[in-house]
């Protein structure tokens, strides 16, 4: 197994870096009414810093299990998974909770922002939960959502916001506490093609002139194109780097 | 941060139904309740110190018949009399130091041409008499002068007669008919709020017995010696009436009280509300956390999405807790805002009837500290109401939160 994936890697070991992520084995079971299902089976591969991966493979091969896993928002039946060398595998909730706060980014599908806070709200939300003073986390929204070309939008509710505004917010509000990682299940999959178009550019921009990490899962083979590497996934286990 | 999630949970509470706010009546009429209780309780507590200090706690009180004070004021007659040769056994008994007795009739007054009836008061005039008598609040005079050892038809007035009688002022040396004779005033009493009280005229023993042709104590009272115990002299003189009267114990026609006994009936009054008070400021406060309770879960079911994506972006699990016992918390103090104002609201009124009753003594206790104290209650009522939904809130998985 740990052969395999070193295989797997072996283009981004040519590059000499350090990995970022590192699933080592991971298998993940989800038990309903006492029917195993095994979402992830023995998974394993490795992410460098300022890679852009994209995820693909049908629906139910484990893509959004892998991103919960890599994103610290669930742990790991099995196997073990390293973020930035620690392994987070067997935290507490609590941990996870900081871990993912600083240094991970989510851009959902479904937008995910809070209803009833403004774009600036919801952007500064993270920092909140991070202990950050006020006239920072305001400072640092304002700037973040200018550079996602929001800045006339900073004090609509996301109802007031077209799809592409609502994913641009969460796109400012992932940044927010300058995460080292930003994972993105399908951010396009609500959007229009010139919408999605837009959002992939950004997240090309933040992988290129910032040198964020950036994993997505996407079933649309003309957005991979924005990636360096894909990964496919069928059946909880990689088929093809 | 608190200030953030204050926020937070404000615009959670906005967003809610009114349904959600109907929940909350429990907690206002818990806290009503309780603001009353405090603010009745204080005010009749208030009430019987002040009897307590003016009634003056080394009196014992003796009065015919076996109602005591309150009965012989109410009703005026009783078979039973009480005369000299009580006053003396009084005065001999151990511990007492002087005791006074008093002629009380109902008199036809007349006032310019005006004819009523009020209560009349005969007193000793003596100079140690007065000095005793000024120690009561019912007996300072105000304007003019005190009764003295010459005076015949002389008056005390007091200050509610002729206005709420005679619709007229009385002053001093005026001329006022008592049973046809004449009489002059001579001193104004002070206002004491009691209703009796107020109405009353205070005239000399002597003249008294001869108007009313009446030689019989309605009221002996007496002071008791320092160092002795008001309720141990008033068992003694109970006990040497008793001898004196050739009555047998629990048969007598007479009634012996100190302050203790006569504030007794106001303290039975005082409980019998704050029991009543009690009660319903628990259930309602029991039925209104319940309702704040399920509100609170209703309301967490529908946020799980907002809670898992507060988890998503680094919410720790105290985070959560904290915005949704926050949440619980306004909710109780919504209710909580409502049931002092109403509260406050009520023992105001009980206030204003009892004025209107002549108990102008009665004042509604009511104070920065009973507010605050009343709001802050309200709040952590909704907090630990909230709670176990808050708790839930907090441990959701966040993927299962994200999925919902
Ligand atoms: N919380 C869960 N409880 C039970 N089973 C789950 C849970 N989450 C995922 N699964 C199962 O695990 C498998 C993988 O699910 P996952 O959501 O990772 O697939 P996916 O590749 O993201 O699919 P899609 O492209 O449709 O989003 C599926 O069979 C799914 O039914
Ligand atoms: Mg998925």
């Amino acid at each position: 197994m740990e052969k395999q994936s070193y295989q797997r890697c072996r283009m981004s070991l040519q590059k000499g870096k350090k990995p970022i992520i590192e699933l080592v084995d991971v298998w993940k079971i989800y038990r309903i009414n006492e029917i195993e299902v095994p979402a992830l089976r023995g998974l394993s591969m490795r992410i460098y810093k300022g890679e852009f991966v994209a995820v693909m493979g049908p629906s139910g091969s484990g893509k959004s299990t892998l991103m919960n896993m890599i994103g610290c928002l669930d742990v790991p039946t099995r196997g073990r998974i390293f973020l930035d060398g620690r392994d987070i595998s067997k935290l507490e909730e609590n941990e996870l909770a900081q871990i993912r706060g600083k240094k991970i980014g989510f851009v959902f599908q479904k937008f995910n922002l809070m209803p009833s806070l403004t774009a600036l709200e919801n952007v500064m939300l993270p920092m909140t939960f991070q202990d950050i003073p006020r006239f920072q986390r305001e400072d640092t929204a304002m700037k973040l959502l200018k550079r996602v070309g929001l800045e006339k939008r900073i004090h609509h509710k996301p109802s007031e916001l077209s799809g592409g505004e609502q994913q641009r917010v969460a796109i400012a509000r992932a940044l927010a506490n300058d995460p080292e990682v930003i994972l993105a299940d399908e951010p396009t999959g609500n959007l229009d093609s010139r919408m999605g178009t837009e959002i992939m550019e950004m997240l090309k921009d933040l992988n290129k002139s910032d040198g964020k990490t950036i994993v997505i899962v996407t079933h649309d083979l003309n957005l991979s194109r924005y990636a360096e590497r894909i990964v496919h996934i069928m059946d909880g286990k990689i088929i093809e780097d | 941060m608190l200030q953030d999630y204050l926020k937070f949970a404000l615009s959670g509470i906005m967003h809610r139904s009114l349904r959600s706010y109907l929940t909350t009546i429990g907690i206002f009429v818990g806290i009503m309740a309780v603001v009353a209780l405090i603010s009745l309780g204080q005010g009749l507590q208030n009430v019987i110190d002040y009897q307590f200090k003016k009634i003056g706690s080394n009196r014992v009180l003796i009065s015919p018949g076996g109602g005591g004070v309150e009965q012989m004021a109410m009703s005026g007659y009783t078979a039973a009399k009480l005369d000299d040769s009580d006053l003396r056994i009084v005065r001999n008994v151990r511990g007492v130091e002087y005791a006074v007795g008093i002629v009380m009739a109902t008199g036809k007054i007349n006032i310019k041409g005006k004819t009523k009836f009020a209560p009349v008061l005969a007193l000793p005039t003596d100079a140690r008499t007065t000095d005793f008598l000024k120690e009561f609040d019912y007996f300072i005079v105000e304007q003019g002068r005190y009764l003295k050892e010459d005076d015949k038809f002389s008056a005390i007035v007091a200050p509610n007669l002729g206005i709420d009688l005679f619709d007229r002022e009385i002053e001093i040396g005026d001329k006022i008919f008592i049973e046809d004779r004449e009489f002059s005033v001579v001193g104004i009493q002070k206002k004491t709020g009691n209703p009796f009280h107020d109405m009353k005229i205070v005239i000399p023993l002597e003249t008294g017995e001869e108007i009313f042709n009446k030689t019989d104590y309605s009221l002996i009272s007496a002071r008791v010696k320092k160092g002795y115990e008001p309720a141990d002299v008033a068992d003694d003189i109970k006990k040497k009436l008793r001898r004196h009267r050739h009555v047998k114990e629990n048969e007598e026609d007479f009634s012996v009280e100190t302050a203790e006994n006569v504030v007794g009936v106001l303290k039975n009054v005082l409980g019998v509300v704050q029991i009543v008070l009690v009660g319903i400021a628990a259930i309602s406060l029991i039925v209104g956390g319940i309702g704040i309770m399920t509100t609170m879960y209703t309301s967490i079911l529908e946020r799980t999405r907002q809670i898992g994506i507060m988890k998503a972006i680094g919410a720790r699990n105290s985070d959560i807790l904290t915005i949704f016992l926050i949440e619980s918390g306004l909710l109780g103090l919504a209710g909580g805002i409502i049931g002092t104002l109403l509260g406050l609201a009520i023992s105001k009124s009980v206030e204003l009837i009892a004025a209107e009753y002549g108990l102008e003594i009665f004042r509604a206790y009511i104070s920065i500290e009973l507010i605050i104290g009343a709001l802050g209650f309200s709040f952590i009522v909704g907090c630990i109401s909230g709670f176990l939904p808050a708790r839930r809130a907090s441990k959701m998985n966040p993927v299962d939160a994200l999925r919902y």
